[in-house]
This record gives structure tokens, sequence and C-alpha cells, in this order.
């Protein structure tokens, strides 16, 4: 059969195109711009070439930020994806409890990230907030202004507040979608609850958890505004993640070339490590 | 092995449960060891619960399990030694073949040794050898199922093997097969089989006793022969068969059947007559063309190969007709007679003999 050939279709397309350079590809080009480049003000520009990257990556600022940002993502999936996994076990499969689990479990995430960071950082003040007050009223001396211990405590333990929700809200999905019969199955054969859970349910929750992973990953590694509004950063740098040092960076001291070149760095690990990890979980996977 | 008593057995998926909620009622059946059985109704009947009721998914609301005169009522399913094979293939996708035919052997804490000759032997059995070290998720639909029957045939304790219509998703080419392999399976092993199925070719062609159950109830057990020659229920000869049976409204006046104005000699000796319905009942392929009978107008003829289907219809309803696809049918009216020794007369839908 002969297709007729209509090339006008192309302009179906524009719109969209447009879209996508305006919030897209042209602020991001603009960011490379700045990247090879020294500003003087006045719309001066100077060609700096790979200047400001190999400035980036070798400055111990850029290296104390990364090993802040990596330890704090780390330490949060660790928290939170076996916390989640083990809630959504917990939680009700059938009856009113499902309802108002779901419910609970949705809260935190509909809270504005600057309100959650305001919330923390008035729960946890050690004079007046209930969280500092109770734990100086039983013998700890917690101050998370001025302690940095005590201000990676506060922002690990709001950030797991914030979101272990949705790997609860993903997982409790991933296992109401297993038929009945599998655990019938695994109970004929005996299986115990933990080889039940090992090769029946954590196998069906796989791709719902790769996203929870990818997900909780890519927001914790972008992390902003609740460290901002909690901490500040601080004290000293101790909280200060790739973001808030970023931000610092580019609207703080105006360095936009340097910035820019953190920026393309930061995207460019962010990228990488959802492709690596993307690839590795589904390696396995049989193309149906 | 073991021999499988179902005593008054009961059940409702409603605590407070009256009689309308009841799912199953009144199931009483002995099954012997070694036989090959088929649960047969439709969708909705409870052969499903009643199914899960002997694996012990399900505890009954009502009455015991025997198993070899043991009482099991209360046993859960790895204690009663039994295995079940679902609708759908259940497998364990991250292991390989193997792993997955010896996992109930290592739950069970048998030695490696142990665990692997009997792997080997029944993959052998199941033509699986060769996709041993294969991860089971790769398999295709009728693999799979074969692994989830691997599952249960490695097992040396298991009292009964129970299928819940295994068929369901294996393509039509590969059904013929698979039904064929569990038949020579049961010659092999000899261990009792339960099958539940809607499909009454896959019951009368697997086991040697169908059991029919309708709306909770049993209504009929015997040979695929037996059912079709001589249905105890209405339902039994409605469903059985292709096309069912004839059940035609009837009068009884002094032990003398009377439909559609004529005279019926039947199969069923009529003692007393206190029903509220009674019916006459005659299969299609039981009913000829004859010189005289009951006048009919042939409304319809189907050919379906092997058979003509002939719907015809007269002053007592429409009935259908069975006859060779040589046979000539006559067109506009003509006389039917019935087989006598194939007539049954049903009071309230249950047979009189």
């Amino acid at each position: 059969m002969n297709k007729t050939i209509n090339q006008k279709a192309w302009f179906f397309v524009v719109p969209v195109f447009v879209l996508v350079a305006f919030n897209a590809a042209i602020p991001l080009m603009t960011v490379v711009n700045y990247s090879f480049q020294e500003t003087f003000g006045n719309n001066v520009f100077a060609w700096e070439g790979t200047r400001w990257f190999k400035q980036i990556l070798l400055s111990e600022r850029f290296h104390d930020a990364l090993g802040r940002q990596i330890a704090f993502t780390f330490i949060i999936l660790l928290i939170q994806i076996p916390l989640g996994i083990g809630i959504a076990l917990t939680m009700p499969k059938k009856g009113w409890g499902v309802p108002i689990c779901l419910i609970l479990m949705s809260m935190p995430l509909l809270i504005p990230w600057n309100v959650v960071g305001a919330m923390w950082n008035i729960f946890a003040l050690p004079d007046i907030g209930f969280l500092g007050y109770s734990l100086n009223a039983i013998g700890f001396d917690f101050n998370f202004t001025q302690q940095p211990g005590d201000a990676w405590f506060t922002t690990v333990l709001m950030d797991v507040w914030h979101w272990t929700s949705l790997v609860v809200l993903l997982s409790y999905a991933g296992l109401n979608s297993i038929q009945p019969a599998y655990y019938q199955a695994a109970e004929i054969d005996g299986a115990s609850r933990w080889a039940t859970f090992r090769y029946i349910e954590l196998p069906k929750m796989k791709k719902v958890l790769t996203l929870a992973i990818l997900l909780r990953f890519m927001d914790s590694f972008m992390i902003y505004t609740e460290p901002f509004v909690l901490t500040g950063g601080g004290p000293g740098n101790a909280t200060a993640f790739l973001s808030i040092d970023l931000v610092k960076m580019a609207l703080g001291q105006f360095d936009l070339g340097p910035a820019a070149a953190m920026s393309l760095i930061y995207f460019f690990i962010v990228l990488l490590v959802c492709w690596v990890f993307y690839s590795l979980m589904m390696k396995n996977e049989v193309r149906s | 092995m073991a021999k499988i008593t179902l005593n008054n057995l009961s059940h409702s998926y409603v605590p407070d449960y009256t009689d309308a909620d009841l799912v199953l009622r009144d199931i009483n059946i002995d099954w012997k060891d070694g036989g090959a059985y088929a649960l047969l109704g439709p969708s909705g009947c409870g052969k499903t619960t009643l199914l899960n009721i002997i694996s012990g998914l399900i505890k009954p609301s009502k009455g015991d399990i025997l198993f070899d005169d043991k009482n099991v009522t209360s046993l859960n399913p790895v204690e009663r030694d039994i295995a079940q094979i679902f609708q759908f293939p259940v497998i364990y996708d991250t292991m390989t073949v193997y792993d997955n035919l010896a996992f109930p052997l290592k739950n069970r804490n048998l030695s490696d040794t142990e665990i692997d000759s009997k792997v080997k032997e029944i993959a052998e059995m199941l033509e699986l050898t060769s996709t041993l070290n294969n991860r089971a998720s790769g398999l295709t639909a009728d693999g799979k199922q074969k692994i989830s029957l691997g599952r249960g045939l490695v097992r040396s304790d298991v009292n009964v093997i129970m299928f819940d219509e295994p068929l369901t998703v294996i393509d039509p080419h590969l059904k013929w097969i698979l039904r064929s392999k569990l038949k020579e399976l049961h010659q092999k092993i000899n261990r009792t089989m339960i099958y539940v199925t809607h499909d009454q070719t896959e019951a009368l062609t697997f086991a040697d006793q169908v059991v029919v159950m309708h709306e909770g109830q049993i209504v009929q057990t015997g040979t695929p022969v037996e059912l079709f020659e001589k249905p105890k229920h209405t339902f039994v000869g409605h469903f059985i068969g292709s096309p069912g049976m004839n059940i035609l409204p009837c009068q009884i006046k002094n032990g003398q059947i009377s439909f559609a104005g004529q005279e019926i000699q039947s199969n069923s000796k009529i003692k007393i007559n206190n029903f509220q319905k009674t019916q006459l009942g005659i299969r299609p392929e039981f009913i000829n063309f004859s010189d005289k009978g009951i006048p009919v107008k042939i409304k319809r003829v189907s050919n379906t190969g092997r058979h003509k289907i002939i719907d015809t219809e007269c002053s007592g309803g429409t009935i259908k007709v069975l006859s060779n696809a040589s046979t000539e049918i006559p067109s506009g009216s003509a006389q039917i007679s019935f087989d006598q020794k194939y007539t049954y007369i049903y009071g309230d839908n249950w047979i009189i003999e």
C-alpha cells in the first residue's frame, strides 16, 4: 500500500516545540553559555573555556558539599525505603482502616516544602519547640541551630517525616496488586513469612520500588527549600547541600560562571546515577 | 496418599449466616485414594470454594473434612500435605526453574542430595530438564504452569493434588497436550487428583468420576457416561451435552405421562405424584423422526459438520433434535418419537427412577 506523503503534519508539532524551547532548552543553553564565560556586568562577556569546570571539580568547597549531599541522600534512602516497605506491610488490606491509613499517609505529602521547613524549625527549637524542649528536658543537650550533629539529626528526621509516605504508598500499591494465589501457593509450599516476603512480595514490588528509590534519590539529591528554611545550611556549612551551596554561589556571590559550571556538573551527576541505577534494576526484566 | 471424605459440609462467607448466605450446602463426598475426579459447574457454583476448603485455605462454616479417617478440618494447608495448581501459573519470578521445583523441599528441610534427585526426576517427567537453569520468569505460560504442577509433584507426602481451572491461560493447541500429559501423569504416579473446571470437555476427558455442582450443592456424581445417559437433575441434563437435554413440561395422571396431548412411555417408574412441577427430559441424541408420534414444525436446521441440530416446535414447547449429517430432514412439519430407554421424568428437577 502506498502511503500519502504529507509533511504539513509537522506544523502540529510546532506548539509543543516552542513550549519545550522556552521552558527547557533555552534556559539550559543559557546556563551552558554562562559556564564557559566570565561576566563583568553591563552584559560584557569574556570566553573562559573549561576554566570554571576545572575550578569547580578541584575545589574543596564543591567536594565538601557533594560529600554532604551523598551522605544525606544515602542516609535518608537507607531509612525511608525499609521503613516505607515495613509500614506498607503492616497496613490493613481491607476494611475501614484502609482509607484512614491512606489519608494519614498522604498528609505530609500535601504540605508545601517551605511550610515543612518552618514547621520543623519551630518544632525543634530548643527553648519553645516541642521536640527541642522535650529532648532537653529528658537530659539531651539538643540545639540544632548551633550543633552540627543536631542539625543533621533534625534535617534527616524532617525528610523522613515528609517523604516516607511516598515509599509507603508506592509499596502499598505494589503489594495490593499481588494476586492472592501467590500467597496461597507459598503457604502450600511451606514458605516462612520471610521467604514469602523475599520471593513473592519483594520481586513483585521491584518496579514500584525502583520508582520509589529513583524519586527519592532525585528529590533528596536536589533538596533545597526545607533545609534552607530549617537551618539555612548551618551551623557553619554543616547542612549546606549542593543546591544551597549553588544558590549561595550564584545569587549570594554572583559568580555566574562557576555557578553555571557547577549546575551542569550537578545535573550530569543526577542523570548519570539515575541512568546507571535504572539500567541495573531493569537488566533482568523480561520484555513482554 | 489418602481417601478424602467430606461430611455435611456447608460454608458461608458471612459470619452470622442464614440459609440464603450459604455458598455450599450439605456436601457429602467420598473420594477414593488415587482417583481422578473433576468438579464441574458454572462460574459461581461454589466449586473453587469447595476446593479451597479441601486444601485448607478456607475453614468451612460447618462440617468435617477427613483424610483417611483423620479429621483435618482445623489443620492448615502445610499440615494437610496437599498441592494446588491455580488458574494462572504461580512461579517465583526471581528463581531458576530448578530452584522453583526445589523450593517446597527446601522449606521442608530435606537434604541437598534428596532434593537434587527428586527435582531431576520430576523435571524429566514434565520435560523441563533442558530449562532447569533458566530463570522461571522467561518461560511461556504452559512452561510456567508445568512448574506450578512440578512443585506439587516433587513432594512425596502429597495427599491430593488439586487443580483450579489450570488451563485457563494456556493456548488452545497446548491445552490438549497439557491435558493428556496430566492424564498420563495420573496413571504414572497414581495420586488422588481433583480437577475443578467449568468446561465439560476438560472434565469428561480428565476424570473417572465427575462431580457436578449447582448453586452450592452436588447434584450428581458419576462417570461421564452416567452423566450423559441418566442425568439425576435437570441441571446436569442442561449442562452436560451439546446441545443440552430437552426439558419439557408434562402432566402425570394415574401414573400416565402426557405431553403435547400424547401419552409418552418413559424409563421412570412413577409411584407418587406430589410434585409442584413435573418435567420430561430427553436428550436430542435420542429423538428420531418417525411416521407416528408428536407432530412438530421444523423451525431451523444447523449443520455442525458431523451432526445436524434441528429446532422443532410443538404445542408442548421447543424441542431440539440431533441427527447424523447424512440424515434427510423432512421440511415443514414432521413427527418425532422419543427413545423410551432414555426418557426420564423429573419431579421438582430431580429424577424419578
